[in-house]
C-alpha cells in the first residue's frame, strides 16, 4: 500500500513536470537573443524582446484578424448557443435528442473531415474564403461549446425560480430579463471565454477555410518555414498570463456567486 | 427531470401555454438553422462531392459521374496512412490512460484542499497556444536539446534522435490528449463517494480488489470519455506529424491538407473524410448509446 501510494504520486509529479516542461521552454525563450532567425536554440539573456513585443509587423496583424475573429465568433456562438440551451433546458421540445446530437457531432467529429467539408462548400458555391468564412467556421464549433457548456449551466439552475416570478405575474420577458439573466450571466461569460480561446487557438480549420487572411496560428505555422522570432514567445508568455488571471477572475466570480 | 416536473403540473390550455408550444422552436430555430447550414449541409454535399470527376485541369468544376472509384483509390492509396494514424492514436490515447488515471486518482484522493489548484494546473499548459508548444517541443526534443543532451550524458549512443521520429510524434499527441483525459476521469472518480471505499475496505478488500471491483467500474464512464475525446483528435491531428514528425510520419490529416490545399483533389479529399468521419462516428455513437453525451463535454 505504501509502496503503491508513493508510486502512484510519483507518476503525477512526473505527469506536473511533462505538462509544464514546454510551458518552461516558452516563458525562458521569450528572454532569449536567438542568433539568425530561429529561436529555437538558447544562446543569451536578454530584456530586448520584451522591451519591444510589437516589433514584429506580421505578426501583430495577425494577432489583429484573430482578436477579431475570436471577438466575433464568440459572440455568435453565445447568444445562438445561449438561445438552444434555453430551449433545451427549459422547454419541452419534441426531436431534443436529435438537436442535442447535432449539437455534440461538431465537437466529437474530426476537425479536418469538418474543414474538408467546409471548404468543399465554399469552392462549390463560390464563396470567396477570408475573413468571411472564417467567421462562419469558428462560430459554428464555438456554436457547439457554447450551447452545451450552457445546457449544463442551465440544468444545474432551479427552473422553478422562473415560474415563481410568473406566478407573481412577471410575464415570460420580464421574468427571463430580471431572474433568469442574472442567474446564468456568470455561465454566459464562461462560454464566451471558452469560445474565445478556442477560436483564437484553431489552426487546423482556419488553415482550410482563411484564404488569404493570416490568423495568428497560420501565421506562426509559416513562421515556422521561416522565421520565429522571439516576439512569437513573448506573446505566448502574455496569452498565457492573461488567461491564467481570467480563470483565477471566474474561479473567483463561481465562488461568490 | 425538469420535464417530468412540468409535465406534472396540470395547467388549463390558455394563451400562455398555447403560446410556449412555439417558443422553444423560435428559441432553437437560429442556432439550429446556423448547425444545418454549416455542419450538416457540408457533410451532405461531401457524398455528391466524392463521386464526382474534376471536368478541368484546373480542377475547379466537378462533374457527378458516380464515380466509386475515388473511394477504392483513396483507400488503397492511403490504408498505409490511415494505419499509421490510428496507431499512433492509440498509442497516444493509452499513455495518456495510464499517465492520466494514477494522476486523477492523486487529484480525487490525495489533493485534499488542493484539488482544485491541482485540476487548474492540468489545463493551465494549455492556455498557451497549440503552435507554440509544437515549437517548444521541438526545442526540447532536438538533437541538441536539453533531453538527448541529459540522455546522453548517462550513456545514450551519440546520433540516436527525437526529433522526426514516430517517438516524437505519439509523445506529442499524448501530451495534447492529457487533459482530456484527465479531467473527465476525476469528474467521475469525485462522484464515488468516499463511505462506500471505506465499505469495500471494511469489507476486506484490499487495495487491488478495492480498485478493481469498485473504483474502476465506476469511473469506467469518465475512462471511456477520455478515450473517446483523446483518440479523435490525436487520429486527425495535422500539427504533431507536421512539427514534430518529419517527412516519414505524416498521418492523414496531413495526406487531406495536401489534398485539399495543395493537389486541389476535392473528390478524393472528400471521400478520405467520408471514411474518416465513418470509422469516428460509429466510436462516438457506441459511446453515446452507453453513456450518454454529459461525459464528452465535461458537464
Amino acid at each position: 500500500m505504501r509502496i503503491g501510494n508513493a508510486l502512484l504520486v510519483g507518476v503525477a509529479a512526473l505527469a506536473y513536470g511533462v505538462l509544464f516542461a514546454p510551458i518552461a521552454v516558452i516563458v525562458v525563450f521569450g528572454f532569449n537573443e536567438p542568433v539568425g532567425r530561429f529561436n529555437l536554440i538558447w544562446q543569451r539573456f536578454t530584456l530586448e524582446n520584451w522591451l519591444h513585443p510589437l516589433r514584429d509587423a506580421a505578426l501583430n496583424q495577425a494577432l489583429a484578424n484573430s482578436l477579431a475573429l475570436a471577438l466575433a465568433a464568440s459572440a455568435i456562438a453565445t447568444v445562438l448557443g445561449g438561445l438552444m440551451a434555453l430551449a433545451l433546458s427549459r422547454h419541452r421540445l419534441r426531436g431534443r435528442s436529435w438537436i442535442e446530437m447535432l449539437l455534440v457531432l461538431p465537437l466529437t467529429s474530426p476537425e479536418v473531415v469538418l474543414a474538408t467539408s467546409l471548404l468543399t462548400l465554399f469552392v462549390q458555391t463560390n464563396l470567396p474564403r477570408g475573413f468571411g468564412t472564417l467567421l462562419i467556421a469558428h462560430s459554428l464549433f464555438c456554436l457547439s461549446y457554447a450551447g452545451l457548456t450552457l445546457k449544463a449551466r442551465l440544468a444545474e439552475m432551479d427552473g422553478s425560480l422562473e415560474e415563481a416570478a410568473m406566478d407573481l405575474g412577471a410575464r415570460p420577458l420580464r421574468a427571463f430579463r430580471l431572474v433568469t439573466l442574472p442567474l446564468i450571466a456568470p455561465g454566459l461569460l464562461a462560454a464566451f471565454l471558452l469560445s474565445f480561446s478556442l477560436s483564437l487557438d484553431d489552426y487546423i480549420i482556419s488553415m482550410f477555410t482563411a484564404g488569404e487572411t493570416v490568423t495568428l496560428p497560420l501565421y506562426i505555422a509559416g513562421a515556422f518555414q521561416r522565421e520565429i522570432s522571439p516576439q512569437i514567445h513573448v506573446l505566448a508568455t502574455m496569452v498565457l498570463v492573461v488567461s491564467v488571471a481570467l480563470l483565477g477572475l471566474s474561479v473567483r466570480g463561481g465562488r461568490s456567486a | 427531470m425538469s420535464a417530468s416536473r412540468r409535465s406534472l403540473r396540470a395547467e388549463p390550455r390558455t394563451a400562455r401555454t398555447r403560446r410556449q408550444d412555439w417558443l422553444p422552436w423560435l428559441l432553437v430555430a437560429p442556432g439550429l438553422t446556423w448547425l444545418v447550414l454549416w455542419f450538416v449541409l457540408p457533410l451532405a454535399q461531401l457524398l455528391p462531392v466524392s463521386l464526382s470527376d474534376t471536368a478541368d485541369r484546373f480542377r475547379m468544376t466537378l462533374v457527378f459521374s458516380g464515380r466509386i472509384a475515388n473511394y477504392t483509390e483513396v483507400i488503397g492509396q492511403y490504408t498505409p496512412v490511415l494505419a499509421r494514424s490510428l496507431v499512433y492514436a492509440g498509442a497516444a490515447t493509452a499513455l495518456a490512460v495510464l499517465i492520466a488515471y494514477p494522476l486523477a486518482w492523486v487529484i480525487r484522493f490525495r489533493g485534499g484542499r488542493w484539488k482544485a489548484v491541482l485540476l487548474a494546473l492540468v489545463v493551465v499548459p494549455f492556455f498557451t497556444p497549440y503552435l507554440v508548444r509544437a515549437i517548444a517541443w521541438t526545442t526540447l526534443l532536438g538533437d541538441d536539446g536539453p533531453l538527448l543532451s541529459a540522455l546522453r550524458a548517462v550513456g545514450l549512443p551519440q546520433g540516436t534522435r527525437l526529433l522526426n521520429t514516430a517517438f516524437a510524434v505519439v509523445g506529442g499527441l499524448t501530451y495534447n490528449a492529457l487533459p482530456f483525459m484527465v479531467l473527465p476521469i476525476t469528474l467521475s472518480l469525485e462522484r464515488i463517494p468516499t463511505e462506500l471505499l471505506d465499505a469495500a475496505r471494511d469489507l476486506q478488500g484490499g487495495p487491488w480488489t478495492v480498485f478493481r471491483r469498485v473504483v474502476l467500474p465506476l469511473s469506467a464512464p469518465g475512462l471511456a470519455a477520455g478515450i473517446v475525446l483523446s483518440l479523435i483528435p490525436a487520429a486527425g491531428d495535422v500539427v504533431n506529424p507536421q512539427f514534430l514528425g518529419g517527412p516519414n510520419n505524416r498521418m492523414i490529416g496531413n495526406v487531406m491538407q495536401s489534398l485539399m490545399l495543395v493537389q486541389r483533389q476535392l473528390p478524393r479529399g472528400a471521400a478520405l473524410a467520408l471514411v474518416l468521419m465513418a470509422l469516428m462516428t460509429a466510436t462516438v455513437v457506441v459511446h453515446v448509446r452507453r453513456h450518454g453525451s454529459s461525459d464528452l463535454t465535461l458537464t
